[in-house]
Order: structure tokens, then sequence, then C-alpha cells
């Protein structure tokens, strides 16, 4: 090998440009994958639907609605003390990201213990029928996305009240309030399918 | 260009090869049905396009290797390169394209049409072989069709186990049989004969051997099937087959098989009414001989391992008696 | 190497190069071997472990020709035949072509765009043990003596319980959930690499093709990966918990588990093709010592091809009885999807044809990939028109087709990128000479194995029998078909034995051994740890034939371009740049070797066991595992990338 240096030309680089962090390019990705999965499982439950002459199928009542259209405005509303954390850390505010976080989070924790006590209560098996199997494996699904927040949310919180964020430095609460907008987003279209859809025949 | 040639050459020979052969195939290039006849239409009008496109492109390739090898290098091409793959990777194959899809929309228009007055035929999948029934006539056999000439058919297709799929390459393309779906397949044999089908579709242990004879006869000799067969088999002519029957009905065979006119009415097996007069056993698995018969009685799993009859052993005048009996049943 | 003649890894007495490799070195043998997360390191290991695959599915290919050589044969009976071909298709598709392309991509990618490592590095050393533990858990089955016997598509209701009782089928539905969360990871990874990763001056009009194939071929992943997984996961639903999706007397469908294999099933297809077609993009200009002729057609032809993939998946099911309009809409779509192949192919044609080309092996390769893929994209678009489509699918016709496709119009372009790329990765260049053998024997090889199937399936014979009788005109081309696959196997083995030969023997191959443009050349081979001391500053798409030397950066000294220069290789960082114009927004620190993506694996890894063998306690201890690594992984984020 030689060890000649030969000249070499060096290029400045002057321009500087905007563009988001890869961890939020990621989130994205793992977002838009994730999406795909719930279309399935959603373009499943039509499919299911067309090819069966009754909806739900006998035996089966409808989805009772009061309670769970309140629950969903709760899920749905608590995107935004996330987004009253988000842009408070982003002006280096700590006190607005913890009571924000924590403030998402019960309003998550109400939604999930609603969602338990929903599937106790119902008075089918998930094996009795295509409709039942379906119906439990996507809320199931969607419920298990809010567990899985929650508990990231108890990450994030315990770093926020160490101060590990900072005006600087708060990707991790970017990239989980994205992940938590993508939950409420995702019970926009499952709820409408699954509890309010049967209703409409 | 050696190398070509020499392709062409494997290409030539292989085609003999199928020339050779499909007196003997069931292929699909040997149409006895309007569809099959259609499509092998199809076929040899793709055939001709894709030999014209391969040879083209193929050419151009083996040009576009050795032209810059000359002495002096490449000479300057007068065609854009932007214009070059427009040309001919964009527009022209759109114009090839065109020309297919208009003979896809041409032929499957014309296929499988309801047509006046068809016969129906009943053929559900079994786990490994074909229950067919003629509802109109009350007619129930196994793993052979019997089809008219010339007179439109309509076969529905079912499956109370796995997916299965109907193809007999000869008559045209496969329609699967589907559990909780009810498909029909409608085709018009144009020529007589007796045509192999097979499963198409993977059904598990024995797909290989879950195949079927279609037998296409003329009008007239399609009606005289008819009729003997609506009528139950008349009982045994001899004493031997006598014997055979009672056996029959003694030993477990009758808790699986149904042999119309008599107490043997089970539904596990394939229907024996007319077993005699059948060209092979097990789903066109062996011949309908009697050696090949006592064979599958009493193992047919050595045979055809996996499905459902249990091996049934029998003493062999037993045997001999039982074997004279079923093959009387035509 | 104290100071090179390669620009890139000049450091210009700023800091020593030695001190360099000692900050980036993973640590000496096996704790090295478990914590790296090298990109280069993952890459090879992806690439062997892969091929690993391949030979042993090739080996299981031998024994079903061996079967089918002759009628009414014994070699192995249905049962054990059954086996083979699942394990064969599964193993080719999931376990060879995807993971060895994702190999190469892994290699290759940070080299091009000319940056340090991808964007995650350890979740890219989470997807490559993600990968090795599913093909373990897979072939585990052998094991048992109760490998998948189901098909490589799994069709129920065959695979419902009520059919398949045995654990035979767990092993299989279990390993494509698992298998998929490896895939998907590393789509994540390729697509933000691509986007922010690229040198300054990297515009995204000046990205190599191969980053455009794996680009394309990553958002595929994105959007076909869940489906597949959903069909399996709800088909080891029913199997394992007693649900009702796929049994047709609870209202279960067993139509809706095809569309869903298969709206994955044939954008994987091109999932498997495109980067192929970005290798051959690579060789082609190179090897013809011009540029690609049409960039921007070929760029466009990629993403064309991502879109349109997604709208064909219904022509696998034109036997199953749907209305025909429904399926006439698919087969129009069917048959546009080979537009975008004909732009490509018309751009390689071009680019021979006012080059001067050189019959290296990889261009042999890449010429072979050519005449194979001609005839399996012409068979393919035969496939689309419908009622041709009602006659050969399911027929021997349509193996031919996709062998022609998967086989030789992927791993073609695979040994070509061997040939092409080993030299970067070892230093070594392997014999032109026995590649050159090897070529010749696989070609002929595999036109011998393949071209007769066509014509076995005009003659009639199905798919997936494991034996048939004699005198139905089958046998003399399943003779010649079987012969062929040994020629065939005999031609992979002499690639595989140059390929270990030039590993401690090969030709020393310098930095650029074939005068290539791209940036991965720009480096020392094999490149050190940290690939570039100084980032180079790219300002054509063809940067080592038009920018020689090649410049590198010289940092502005602000926050965002600190990184370009030796210092950053020194902070163990790399820029991050904008994703269309490549202008330096950012450092970003790389993380250190680390355990976490090997644990949070096995946690993974620990709770499919647990399913599989229906152990709640087995489960729940995987899953512990899991949550307990990633929770230590998400807290140390600040630690690792200090």
């Amino acid at each position: 090998m030689s060890t000649v240096a030969i000249p070499v030309p060096e290029a400045t680089v002057p321009v500087k440009g905007e563009g988001r962090p890869t961890p939020w390019w990621g989130m994205v990705c793992l977002i838009m994958t994730e999406a795909t999965l719930f279309a399935g499982l959603i373009g499943s439950y039509f499919f299911y639907r067309a090819a069966s002459k009754q909806w739900p199928p006998p035996g089966i009542e409808e989805p009772k609605l009061t309670l769970s259209i309140i629950m969903s405005f709760v899920l749905w509303g608590s995107s935004i003390p996330m987004i009253f954390a988000e842009r408070g850390i982003k002006r280096g505010n700590q006190a607005r990201l913890r009571i924000g976080l924590i403030g998402a989070w019960i309003m998550g924790a109400a939604f999930l213990g609603y969602s338990m006590k929903d599937f106790s209560e119902l008075h089918f098996r998930w094996g009795q029928n295509a409709y039942s199997s379906i119906y439990y494996t996507t809320v199931g699904l969607h419920t298990f996305h809010v567990f899985v927040g929650l508990v990231m949310s108890g990450v994030v919180q315990i770093k926020a009240w160490l101060g590990k964020f900072s005006e600087e430095r708060h990707v991790t609460v970017q990239v989980y309030a994205m992940y938590w907008h993508f939950v409420d987003v995702v019970w926009l279209f499952v709820m409408p399918t699954f509890i309010l859809s049967p209703h409409i025949k | 260009m050696r190398r070509r040639l020499w392709f062409g050459l494997v290409v030539v020979l292989l085609l003999a090869l199928v020339a050779c052969s499909t007196k003997q195939s069931p292929a699909i290039t040997d149409p006895k049905s309007t569809e099959a006849h259609t499509i092998s239409g199809t076929w040899w009008l793709m055939c001709g396009l894709a030999s014209a496109v391969y040879l083209v492109v193929g050419g151009l390739i083996v040009v576009a290797l050795f032209r810059g090898r000359r002495k002096g290098g490449p000479t300057p091409f007068r065609i854009r390169d932007n214009t070059f793959i427009v040309v001919g990777g964009l527009i022209i194959p759109a114009a090839i394209l065109l020309v297919l899809g208009a003979q896809v929309v041409h032929a499957s228009n014309n296929l499988r049409q309801p047509e006046k007055n068809p016969l129906h035929i009943e053929v559900v999948g079994k786990r490994w072989w074909w229950a067919v029934s003629y509802p109109d006539q009350g007619i129930t056999t196994a793993n052979e069709v019997h089809i008219p000439v010339g007179r439109p058919i309509e076969i529905g297709l079912d499956s109370d186990n796995v997916i299965h799929s109907f193809w007999v390459p000869q008559l045209g393309g496969k329609v699967d049989l589907i559990p909780g779906q009810h498909n029909i397949w409608r085709l018009k044999a144009t020529k007589s004969g007796t045509f192999r089908g097979e499963c198409a579709e993977f059904c598990g242990l024995q797909h290989a051997r879950m195949n079927f004879l279609v037998v296409a006869q003329p009008a007239a000799t399609f009606d005289q099937w008819l009729v003997r067969h609506q009528l139950p088999p008349s009982g045994p002519d001899n004493q031997l087959a006598a014997t055979g029957q009672m056996i029959f009905m003694r030993e477990p065979c009758s808790g699986c098989h149904t042999i119309r006119g008599t107490t043997a009415d089970g539904t596990i097996g394939p229907d024996l009414t007319d077993v005699g007069s059948r060209l092979a056993l097990g789903a066109n698995t062996i011949p309908n001989t009697d050696g090949y018969l006592s064979g599958w009685i009493v193992d047919s799993q050595s045979i055809k391992p996996g499905n459902l009859m249990p091996p049934i052993p029998m003493s062999s005048s037993d045997l001999q008696a039982v074997v004279a009996y079923l093959r009387s049943l035509k | 190497m104290a100071v090179t003649d390669v620009p890139s890894q000049q450091t210009h007495g700023k800091i020593h190069p030695e001190e360099l490799e000692e900050i980036w070195a993973d640590a000496p043998g096996t704790p090295g071997f478990f914590s790296t997360i090298d990109h280069k390191r993952i890459g090879m290991r992806y690439i062997y472990t892969a091929f690993f695959f391949f030979f042993t599915s090739g080996l299981l290919a031998l024994v079903m020709r061996d079967q089918l050589a002759s009628p009414n044969n014994h070699v192995v009976g249905p049962e054990v035949y059954n086996q083979l071909m699942t394990m064969h298709g599964t193993t080719m598709i999931f376990l060879f072509n995807t993971p060895v392309l994702a190999g190469f991509g892994n290699y290759i990618l940070p080299l091009q765009l000319g940056t340090r490592d991808m964007a995650f590095p350890r979740l890219n050393a989470f997807s490559y043990w993600i990968f090795v533990l599913s093909g373990i858990f897979f072939y585990a089955s052998f094991l048992t003596g109760k490998a998948p016997d189901g098909g490589w598509f799994g069709y129920t209701p065959l695979t419902d319980k009520a059919f398949s009782p045995g654990i035979n089928l767990d092993f299989w539905g279990l390993a494509i959930v698992f298998v998929g969360i490896s895939t998907t990871v590393g789509a994540v990874n390729f697509i933000v690499t691509a986007f922010k990763m690229r040198a300054p001056g990297m515009t995204i009009n000046r990205m190599p093709i191969f980053v455009w194939a794996i680009l394309s071929m990553a958002f595929m992943v994105l959007f076909a990966v869940p489906a597949v997984t959903l069909a399996a996961a709800l088909l080891e639903l029913d199997r394992l918990f007693g649900t009702a999706f796929f049994i047709p007397h609870l209202g279960g469908n067993v139509l809706l588990y095809q569309h869903l294999f298969w709206f994955w099933g044939h954008p994987e297809v091109y999932i498997l093709f495109v980067p192929a077609t970005g290798m051959v993009s690579m060789i082609i200009p190179v090897m013809s010592r011009r540029p690609l002729a049409g960039y921007l057609w070929v760029a466009t032809a990629l993403i064309a091809i991502a879109f349109i993939s997604f709208g064909v998946w219904v022509h696998h099911m034109f036997a199953t009885g749907m209305p025909v309009q429904a399926m006439s809409f698919f087969a129009a779509v069917s048959l546009i999807v080979v537009l975008p192949s004909g732009v490509q192919f018309f751009a390689w044609i071009g680019t021979m044809w006012q080059g001067r080309v050189r019959f290296t092996t990889p261009m042999l390769f890449a010429i072979g990939f050519l005449l194979i893929f001609l005839l399996g994209g012409i068979t393919g678009a035969t496939l689309a028109t419908m009622p041709f489509d009602w006659q050969v699918t399911d027929s021997y016709y349509v193996v031919a087709h996709f062998h022609y496709v998967l086989n030789g119009a992927v791993v073609f372009p695979i040994f070509g990128a061997i040939y092409y790329w080993y030299p970067k990765m070892s230093g070594r260049k392997l014999s032109e000479r026995w590649g050159h053998i090897s070529f010749w024997t696989m070609f002929i090889g595999f036109n011998m194995a393949f071209f007769g199937m066509h014509l076995l399936g005009f003659l009639g014979m199905p798919r997936r029998i494991s034996t048939y009788p004699s005198g139905l005109g089958w046998d003399g081309l399943n003779m010649i078909s079987t012969i062929g696959s040994f020629v065939f196997a005999v031609g992979t083995g002499i690639t595989l034995v140059n390929w270990f030969h030039a590993r401690w023997w090969g030709k020393e191959a310098g930095p650029d051994p074939w005068e290539a443009d791209s940036l991965e050349w720009a480096t020392t081979s094999p490149p050190p740890e940290f690939n570039f001391a100084s980032i180079p500053v790219v300002a054509s798409r063809h940067p080592l034939w038009d920018q020689r030397p090649l410049p590198t950066a010289n940092p502005n000294g602000d926050e965002a371009t600190k990184s370009l220069g030796p210092e950053g290789a020194e902070h163990h960082q790399t820029p991050e740049t904008t994703g269309l114009d490549a202008r330096p927004t950012a450092t970003l620190d790389l993380p250190h070797p680390t355990y976490l993506p090997f644990l949070v694996a096995c946690g993974i890894a620990v709770f499919f066991v647990g399913l599989l063998i229906q152990a709640v306690l087995v489960g729940i201890i995987g899953v512990a595992a899991f949550v307990v690594a990633l929770t230590w992984w998400a807290w140390r984020t600040e630690v690792d990338l200090a």
C-alpha cells in the first residue's frame, strides 16, 4: 500500500439546511407500516361483512354506543395535553412537559380501563364466529397499543422528571408524541368501523 | 452468435419433444372443448408475439454487447438515449400489451357464459377423490365424469374440506373448489374421448394422486349411459358375487360406501354403485382390475398412504367373492 | 496503512488514522461478535447467513428433483416431499432472497452514500439477530421431524388445525410473523439512511440507482409485509387460540387469507426483484465504461413498480371463481406492470450499445440476467392474460416462470454482485477464470432445469405433486430438468469455492478494481470501521469519474458541518443531511457497540418459542426479557450516543 498522500482538494460546505431528525423519520416509517396493518384488519372486517347475510351475525348484539362514544372522545382529547407537553419542551418549559405528559397519561389510562371493562362484559367469545374473532383482534390490538403507549409514557415521564430533556434535546418526546397521536388516529378509524358501522344497515 | 444458435436448437428440440408427446399427454395445446380452443388460440398468438419480442430484444442485447468492441470503439449512435428507452421500453411494449389486452377481453367475454338447457353436474372435492353426481338424473358416481359432446354443461364445484382445483387440460382452465363457496364451470366439449383430469390446488398428502377422468361421448352414447345408470344395479348374477354382496354388507365396507338398491349407504368413501364399469380406482391411481381391486381392499394404505380407507383383512376366498361382487356392479 | 492514496482516508495530520480505528473498533472475540453494530460486519453476516440458507434450501430442491426425475419414484414419500417443497419455497423467499439483498444493502448503502454507518445502527443489528433467530426457529422444525408441509403459501383451510393438527404449520406461521419484524425494521432503516445520510452534494437525483432500488424495495416492504404478517398471525390465532377467521362453518372466509397473502405476495416479487435490478444497473454501466442511459427513467421506473405492484395481487387468484369484471381490472394492471421493466431493459441495452463492454464475471452474470429475465418477464405477461392463466396457473408453467424471475433474475444478479462487491468487502478479487466457469455452468444448468418446465405445464403437469405416473409424456422433460438442476448446483458450488479461496488467497483488489463511479470505491478495500475519515463532497452523479481526485469536506466549524471532517470520525459522529438536496443539517452521534439488540431479539425469540410449544411461562419470560432489554435500550439512548 502506498504511503504517499496525493493532494486532495477540500470542498467547503457552505449551506446549512433544515430538516427533521432521523428518529422522526423512523417513527413516520413505523407508523406507515402499522397503519397498513390496521387497514388490513379494517378491510378484513368489511370483507366478512360483505360476505355475510346478517351483520352482526345471529346471536350477537350491536355494540353499545353512549359510553363508548364518550370514552372515545377522552382518548382523542388526550392528544391535546400531549401537544401542550411537546410545545412546552420545545421552549424549554419543563413544567408544561411534565403536566402535559401526566394529563395525557391519565386520559389514556381512563380509556384503557374502560376498554378492559368493556371486553370483560362482552357477551360473545372470540372463537364464536368470524365477527367475534375480528372484533376481539382489532379492538384488542388497538387497546394493546394504548397500553404500550402508557408504558412508554412511563419511561418518558421518568426521564422528564429527571430533567433529561431540554430545549435542544427532546427527540424522545417528539417521537413518543407522534406515536400517541397515531394511536388516537387509528381509533378514529377503528371505532367507527367496529362500534358505529354495525348500527348502519 | 453461436450460443444463440445453440439455444435455438435446444428450443426446437424441446418443441419437437412436445410434439411427439402430446398424443399421450393431457396437453392444453390439444383442445377438445370450446374453452380450450379459445385459450390455445390465445396461447399461439402470445407465443408468436413472445418469440418475436425475445428474438428482437435478445438480438439487440447481443449486438449491444459486441458493438463497442470493434476497433475504434463504439460508433456514435444517432438515436438519443431517452428516445431509445421510451420507444423500445414504453411505446412498443404498450402497443403489444394493448393487443394482449384486447385478446383477454375478447376471449373472456365469450367464455364460461351461461347457455340454455345445460346438463347439471355436481362435483365435490374430497380427500383425495372426487364425488360426482347428476342431480337431475339422480346418478351418483366417483372420479369419473361422463359428458355428452356438443351440449352445454354446468359443473357445480364444492368442497367440504380443503381447497381443490378442478382441471382437465384438454377441456379448459381451472376452477377452484372452495369450502363455503359454490363455483360453476361451464363448458362445451367438441370432441369425444377420455381426458385426464387433475387436482391443481395443493390439498395435502395425496395431492399427487387426486386425479379423475372425463369421458366425453357422443350424445346418443351418453344418453344410453344415463339411462343405464339411473337404474340401481341388478342383483348379483352368480353365486360367488352373491356371497360377495353378503360379505360386503357384513364387513365395515357398507358403513362408508353407498351401493344404490342395497343397504350400503355410507357417505365417507366413494359411491360404488357403478364401480365395476369404472376405468380406474383410487382417484385414477390404479387400473380397475381384479388384482388391483383386491390389493386396494386388503391394504389401500400401501398404494395411497393416508387415504381414509383402513386395511380390511379378509380370507382369500372372501376377498375373491367381494371382488367378484364389486366387479359385477356396472 | 498509515497515510494512503485514498483521499477519503487522509486526515491531513489532524488525527492519526490508527487512532480512529481504535475509536471505532469492536471488542475482540465473542463480545465483539454479539455487540457489534457496524453495518459492514452486519451486512457480511446477512450475506453469509442467507447463503447458508440458499445452499441448504438448494439441497432440498435437489432431493425434490431427484424424486421427480422419473415416474413413480420412491426417493421420498409424499409426506417428506411436501415438507421439502414447503421448506424450499419458504426458505428461498424469506431466509435467502430477502435477507441477502438486505445484506448487500446494509454493506453497500452507507458506503455509496458516503456516510459512516446506517441511520439506526442498533436497529440494524437487531434486525439481523431477528433474521438469524427466526431462521433457526424455522429450521428447528427439521429436528422435530415435523417440518411445515402446507406449501410456502400456507393456504387455509388446509393449514387450519382441522386438517393440519401437528406442530408443523405452527413453525411456519410463527416464523413468518417472526422474520417479518426483521424485514420491516430493516426497511425503516434503509429509508431513513437513504434520505438523511447522504454525503453533502449528493442530491436525490445524484443517488446511485442501487440506492433508488433499495428505497423502492423498502417502501414496498412497509406496505406489503403487514399483510402477510396479518395472514400468518390470524392463521396462528385460529390454530393456537381457537378464533374463527378462516373456518368456513363459523363464518370465516378462506379467500380472505389469499387476499391478504397475495397483497404481500406480489409486491414481494418486486421486493426481491427491484434490488436485483439495482445491482444490474450498477454493474452494466461500470462494465460498459459509460454512465447508465436514462438515469431518470430508470429511477422513475423503480418507483412506478413500487406503486403498480400493489394493484396486481388478484392475478394469483384467477381460478377462485371471482366475477370476471373484477378480475379484468387486475389483469390490466398486471399487464401494465410490464412497462417499467421494459424501460429498465432498454436503459440497459442503451447503456451497452454506446459503451465498450468488458466481459468480466459480474458482467456475465448481468448478461445472463438479461437473457433469463427477458423470458421470465414475457411469461409473466402471458400469465396476466386471464383465460390463459386459467389453464397454466398451478401448473409447471408457473414453476418455470417464477424460477426464471426469482432464480434467474434475482440469483444471477446476486452472484454478479458477489463478484462485483466482494473485492470491496475483503480487499481481494475472486478468480475471474473460475467465475466464468461458474457462470457458464449455472447458465446452462439453469436453462436445462427450468426451460422444460414451461413445456411440462403445457403437457398438463400440475404443481406440487410428489410423484406422477408414466405414460403422460412427462418423463423425458423431468429427467432433463433434474440433470439441469444438478448442473446448476455444481455451478453455484464453484462460486462458493471461489469465494472462500479468494478470502485467503485472492489477488489484492485495491480500492477501485473496476474503475467504477460510485462512492463505495472511494475508500480502501476493505473499508475501515468508520468508512470515511473525511466525508466526500459530491458534485456529480458519478463522483469517481467526474471528480478526480475526489474532494473531501472542509467543515465550517458550525454544529451542522463539524462531523464532516476527520474530527467527526474522532467523535464517533456522522453528518445528517436534508432529504432532497443533501445539505448538512446536524451531527448525528453514532451509538457504540452494545448487546441490547441481541438481547431484545432473544426475548422475542423466547416469546415465539413459548407460543410454539404453548408454554405460558416461556412466553412470559420472553416478553419480560424483551421489555426489560427494550426499556434499558431506550434508557441508554443518551449514554450510547454520548
